[in-house]
């Protein structure tokens, strides 16, 4: 059995386990503690509620990881790259356009942004060190976050495609009452879903994915065979500039476009060292552990420690793993042979 | 109106019609400081195996990474001299457009896409082919058919294999481009003399039927010059010898520092380069 699927059929297997693992822990704490309260049925309501959230922290990693992989910059700009295109969306629409059409107008301009990235930033500066180009993508961020704002004014702006935020409950015959969740967050999650599923056909079966993850291997190796090393840049900016564009509607619907879009690339910071930089997989394992873990710590631990879990919870489980496991869960494995 | 002009099957007297690759005096530096090719020129004919042989650091590598362009992505840059493929300049060509005329690199140390399968890291070879999914096919077959040893590994991470397949997938992996020349470093770095052979063996038959062209960079002198027809010796940055095979087997020098055979008593390694120089300069 290949060494992939064995540690994938292991995970599958522990998680569930873990879980409800959880679950009895915090069964026992609420028997002995009153401040806690505890049925099967709500864990579960949060656990889905965490895990949903955590599918739009996986998005705004996958950009990161896209970009990590293929170019081994960390591209700081990845969240005002979320910000920039939420924000264009939203200025297409109000200039009348049907939310699909500037949607495809949208990733144009992302397409068009990454080309102007690779020509005026990425180019002139290839193989200097690695620092110089991180710090070359804070500009990038700088300049996003002002330039978006010059050009769609700065407040704070509504997105509406018309995902149904309705409130639903399912699963009624097994919890007593059911389980409630949002509409949204299962659009979200499945829309979220369908674009991990694209991306990693297209990486698998395509010429052009193909080419990608032999330049995430070996640049110089990439190079000699002929393949084009500045166009598999612009493709991967423009992918990850509308794998941001994805995120920001999300994002966008759910708490409004504004500036603070641009910061939730900081929360996919923890995703990233937990998931490891430069795995596919991990950007969406990681999403979701941390959306579900910071959403059960802080509804089930919260009230035993004051509340504000959710704030610093991503983080230190990111110093945890740094401390045992640097490489995160999924990092690149390093062939060894013996 | 010539005679010469046009003759369909290339006969071995084609073979010598011209050279494929001219090296013209180029000379190499990295950083904007460190000057490592002192003027370097070599041709390699139409379907002929050249061999450039020399120490540690002599500027093989360089030399090779200076025609395949792949110069640039180490901020070496070729300084002087011109470099002609067919007769038309190449010097400024990407990578990309060189590998699309016909050269390609075989990178010291393999360089295989390592998270990439055996026949994955054959399809990235045919990277800038337009002829089609079924052409492509049928080279990877005939790169299996060179190497069974890779299709029985068709499957597996080239991560995985040894370094033997990897030397393999790296010279298919080349061939999947359809070159009409090789640029080979170090193909016998640490493989077994039994392995050597083979891939030496492989490298003529390609030379012989699909008419590759090869210009390999070797420090296994006594095998480089059994196989190829033509040698340069580079010291320093610069060609001090060159002719054809066995003419170079069979001098003196050659034989004492490169092939580990000594008539007389062993002299000081500096008293020769001293000697061998002079030579040069008279
Ligand atoms: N990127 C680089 N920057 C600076 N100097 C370099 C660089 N690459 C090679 N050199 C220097 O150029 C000289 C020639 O190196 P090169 O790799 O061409 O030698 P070589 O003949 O291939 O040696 P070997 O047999 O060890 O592979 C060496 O002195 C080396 O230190
Ligand atoms: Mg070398």
């Amino acid at each position: 059995m290949n060494p992939t699927t064995l540690r994938f059929g292991i995970w599958m297997l522990a998680t569930p386990l873990l879980i409800a693992t959880i679950g009895l822990g915090f069964q026992g704490l609420a028997a002995v503690n009153s401040a806690m309260f505890f049925t099967w049925g709500y864990f579960v309501e949060v656990l889905i509620a965490g895990l949903l959230q955590g599918v739009l922290y996986s998005l705004v990693a996958l950009g990161f990881v896209l970009i990590f992989k293929a170019s081994g910059v960390f591209n700081f700009a990845q969240g005002s790259m979320v910000l920039f295109a939420a924000l264009t969306l939203v200025g297409f629409i109000e200039m009348g356009l049907h939310w699909t059409l500037a949607f495809v107008v949208t990733a144009g301009v992302m397409v068009l942004l990454a080309m102007v990235i690779e020509k005026v930033v990425l180019r002139p500066l290839v193989n200097q060190p690695h620092i110089i180009l991180f710090m070359a993508t804070i500009g990038i961020f700088y300049f996003l976050d002002g330039f978006g704002q010059t050009l769609w004014g700065s407040d704070v702006k509504l997105l509406d495609i018309g995902i149904p935020k309705d409130p639903r409950f399912i699963l009624e015959g097994i919890f007593e009452g059911g389980i409630l969740v949002n509409s949204f967050d299962l659009v979200a999650a499945l829309v979220g879903a369908a674009l991990v599923a694209v991306l990693a056909l297209f990486f698998q079966y395509t010429r052009v994915g193909r080419a990608l993850r032999a330049v995430a291997d070996d640049h110089q190796a990439a190079l000699s065979v002929g393949i084009p090393l500045k166009t598999i840049w612009v493709i991967v900016w423009s992918v990850a500039g509308i794998v941001a564009l994805v995120a920001g509607i999300m994002w966008g619907s759910k708490a409004g476009v504004q500036f603070s879009l641009a910061l939730i690339a900081f929360k996919a910071l923890p995703v990233l060292i937990l998931g490891g930089f430069t795995s596919i997989p991990g950007a969406i394992v990681g999403g979701l552990i941390i959306g579900a873990g910071e959403q059960v710590a802080e509804v089930f631990v919260g009230p035993l420690v004051g509340g504000a879990i959710q704030d610093w919870f991503a983080y230190m489980l990111a110093l945890v793993f740094l401390l045992f496991r640097p490489q995160g869960l999924f990092g690149e494995r390093i062939i060894e042979r013996i | 109106m010539s005679h010469t002009a046009t003759s369909p099957s290339p006969s071995p007297q084609a073979v010598a019609a011209g050279p494929i690759l001219v090296v013209n005096n180029i000379e190499v530096i990295y950083d904007h400081v460190i000057l490592v090719l002192k003027g370097v020129s070599l041709e390699v004919p139409k379907g002929g195996i050249v061999a450039l042989l020399g120490a540690n650091g002599a500027g093989k590598t360089t030399t090779l990474k200076a025609i395949s362009n792949l110069l640039h992505a180490e901020r070496g840059e070729v300084t002087k001299g011109s470099i002609e493929l067919e007769g038309a300049r190449v010097d400024a060509l990407t990578p990309n457009d060189l590998v699309k005329a016909g050269v390609v690199q075989v990178m010291e140390g393999r360089h295989c896409f390592e998270h990439l399968t055996i026949e994955e890291n054959l399809l990235t070879g045919a990277y800038t082919r337009k002829d089609g999914r079924a052409a492509v096919q049928d080279d990877i077959e005939l790169v299996y058919n060179y190497f069974p040893r890779l299709k029985a590994r068709r499957g597996s991470m080239a991560g995985y294999t040894s370094g033997g397949e990897q030397q393999m997938c790296a010279i298919g992996r080349a061939l999947m481009s359809r070159p009409k020349m090789i640029l080979l470093d170090e193909p016998s770095m640490g493989l077994a003399p039994q392995l050597v052979e083979t891939i030496f063996e492989t490298v003529k038959r390609l030379n012989e039927e699909e008419g590759v062209s090869f210009l390999l960079a070797e420090q296994n002198t006594n095998v480089a010059l059994r196989y190829a027809r033509y040698g340069y010796i580079l010291e320093n940055g610069r060609v001090v010898l060159d002719g054809d095979a066995d003419k170079l087997r069979e001098n003196e020098d050659v034989k004492e520092f490169y092939l580990g055979l000594s008539a007389g008593g062993r002299r000081s390694y500096r008293d020769v380069k001293h000697y061998k120089r002079r030579k040069r300069w008279l």
